[in-house]
């Protein structure tokens, strides 16, 4: 009765598989199946990123060399964009302009997100200062943000620095918004109650249970802000209000092109097809983080 | 006159009203009278059920006992010492002693805290204990309420509804609390956990000696858990008695109703007759009628609830069950 036991035949014999066996996934894998966009606006970024640092490494030439004789020529083996009105070989300048872009999207990212956080934190939970501070925000918010960018540059004059500041004014008011909407609902929350009633003070509060959830959200628009950052610098340089024409930028290039346009559109295809790439990069990542970050799908993660 | 030991908590003509967003340009438009002289006191170790129809003020109630609202008027006691008007610096103390389970155990628990940071949160801020001495209280209080010590490093998403309770009961516990108010703290669980849960809070009170203040809409539940029950109807208690009396003679019209719409498993045709099914709807606590705030929907209606307003009195002589209706005894349904 015990032989069997411990006969080592106490398991069933293996049954053949009905279904042919499913190769298991690894974590990246899993990772990109679920979540593409991340990956796919993640690469690219990563790749723009990479273009931006290694830019001089990258077969360019000085991107301000003027060279009048050689000017407007065809993309070819020499000139892989061609030349701009002054000669200036096309592919170093937007190569070099990925960093004015890139620094100008990402400081913008991060100084309107840290800056409108803090006002929407102190919107949201100090009641005096609400209506004030929110009213201020209202009438920024009002005044087209491109025309208030103009105005801050014509003012300050322009530099990049300048351009960061006067894009993060127009931003500030849109994550301020959302900050003290999600810390309004947030305060309403029972565990925010519990914490009040277990005799947490107000600044854990915010610290502990009113920061991290606002976190989510709050990169998301950061992304979302980069890009349009991005877009904004491009603009404002178009327009000969941002970046001053000595430093190479997307925006600049673009500006200096649209006069021969119709006759020599690679000048002007060259950077805008970078700048649509890099916004598109940026989007894509922020879509994917909305969705990952969601808390009612958290349970997902 | 019989000497009675202070109550751990008494509440003396508790209310809360909420002023209407007045308009741009003044105007008083009035208040929601949420509370509206509510009056009980509870004994250590005791349970008191507050019932009542959904926007009566039972959750109100308890969120002023909490001073998570500040009372507009009234005064409430904690062993003895007036706590309805204490400056919020001085509140500490209180809070240590009166904890709080919410409704919903989705929403009642940080998402991004650990369980272990949940249930130190109370300890850490009233001082209670540090390091390797704060894990060991951690671990006990989760042997309390029957969770295992490994769910310790886990999120709150990674438990079931009844679990998540624990919790948050665990966390209520932490501070050595005496009252505990339960905000329908069963209402949002199936059946079996809610069994689960009400007998570990009746574990828990017979263990440390808890008071409860179980606010419920659930009276089954009630009979099964509580000491004594008060009945609210519009920001007023309207009966309070203790369970074996309020369940077996209820006095109020109100209570009667209230008692009659508990479904039973097997109904008696004979007694199914009997049942008091009220006309009409709750009025608003914008405008509460005058008089007897029931005077509305109670079958029993006299002028004098129209414009008189009936205090809680002792039924029959009986100081275990108070009720604020003009009728003298209880009445025979018609």
């Amino acid at each position: 009765m015990s032989s069997w036991l411990f006969s080592g035949y106490a398991a069933a014999p293996d049954l053949p598989d009905v279904l042919p066996p499913r190769k298991a996934r690894g974590k990246v894998a899993m990772f990109v199946h679920r979540y593409p966009t991340i990956v796919i606006g993640g690469v690219l970024l990563g790749l723009i990123l990479a273009i931006a640092v290694l830019a001089p490494l990258l077969w360019t030439v000085d991107p301000t060399a003027i060279a009048p004789s050689k000017r407007t020529r065809a993309p070819s083996e020499l000139y892989w964009f061609g030349t701009d009105m002054l000669g200036r070989d096309i592919y170093s300048r937007v190569l070099y302009g990925t960093r004015v872009s890139l620094t100008v999207g990402f400081a913008v990212a991060g100084v309107s997100s840290a800056i409108g956080l803090l006002i929407g934190l102190c919107a949201g939970f100090v009641r005096i200062l609400d209506a004030v501070v929110m009213r201020i925000m209202d009438g920024l918010m009002s005044i087209p943000s491109i025309l208030l960018a103009i105005a801050l540059m014509a003012l300050i004059g322009a530099s990049v620095q300048n351009v960061v500041i006067a894009i993060s004014v127009a931003e500030i008011p849109r994550v301020a918004r959302l900050v003290r909407g999600v810390v309004l609902s947030l305060r309403e929350q029972a565990y925010v109650e519990a914490a009040i009633a277990s005799g947490t003070r107000v600044p854990n509060i915010i610290w502990r249970h009113i920061l991290p959830n606002t976190l989510a959200p709050l990169i998301v628009q950061a992304t979302f802000i980069c890009a349009s950052a991005m877009l904004a610098e491009a603009t404002l340089s178009f327009i000969g209000a941002g970046t001053p024409p000595n430093i190479p930028s997307w925006g600049n290039i673009m500006a200096e092109g649209r006069a021969l346009w119709q006759v020599k559109p690679f000048i002007v295809f060259f950077p805008a097809i970078f700048l649509s790439l890099t916004v598109l990069a940026v989007n894509l990542l922020g879509d994917g983080l909305r969705d990952a970050l969601d808390p009612r799908l958290a349970k997902r993660i | 006159m019989i000497v009675r030991p202070t109550p751990l908590l008494e509440v003396n003509a508790l209310k809360k009203h909420y002023p209407l967003n007045k308009g741009l340009f003044g105007g008083d438009k009035g208040a929601v009278y949420a509370l509206d002289g509510v009056s009980f006191t509870l004994d250590k170790g005791e349970t008191l059920s507050i019932v009542g129809e959904s926007g009566c003020g039972k959750s109100t109630l308890g969120k002023t006992i909490l001073r998570l609202v500040d009372p507009t008027d009234g005064e409430v006691f904690l062993d003895g010492e007036r706590i309805d008007n204490l400056p919020a610096s001085k509140l500490r103390d209180m809070r240590r002693r009166v904890q709080v389970v919410f409704q919903d155990p989705f929403s009642s628990l940080n998402p991004r805290q650990k369980v272990r940071d949940i249930i130190a949160e109370p300890i850490v801020n009233f001082g209670l204990a540090k390091g390797s001495e704060l894990t060991d209280r951690i671990a006990a209080l989760m042997d309390k309420v029957r969770l295992p010590r490994d769910a310790m490093n886990r999120f709150p998403h990674e438990f079931s509804g009844g679990q998540r309770q624990r919790i948050g009961i665990a966390r209520a516990l932490a501070p050595g609390s005496d009252l505990i108010v339960c905000d329908e703290a069963v209402s949002a669980l199936d059946v079996s956990v809610k069994a689960q849960i009400v007998n570990l809070l009746s574990d828990l009170q017979d263990e440390l000696g808890l008071a409860l203040l179980f606010i419920s809409h659930d009276l089954a539940i009630v009979e099964h858990l509580t000491h004594r029950v008060a009945v609210m109807y519009l920001g007023k208690i309207v009966e309070i008695a203790d369970r074996r009396t309020l369940f077996g003679s209820p006095h109020h019209p109100y209570t009667r109703a209230l008692l009659s719409a508990v479904p039973v498993p097997n109904p008696d045709p004979l007694l199914r007759k009997r049942r008091v099914i009220l006309k009409g709807d709750v009025p608003s606590p914008i405008n509460p009628p005058s008089g007897c705030r029931f005077h509305t929907r109670c079958p029993f209606v006299m002028d004098r609830c129209r414009s008189e307003e009936p205090m809680l009195r002792p039924v029959e002589g009986n100081v275990r069950q108070m009720s604020a209706c003009h009728l003298d005894g209880v009445p025979e349904h018609g």
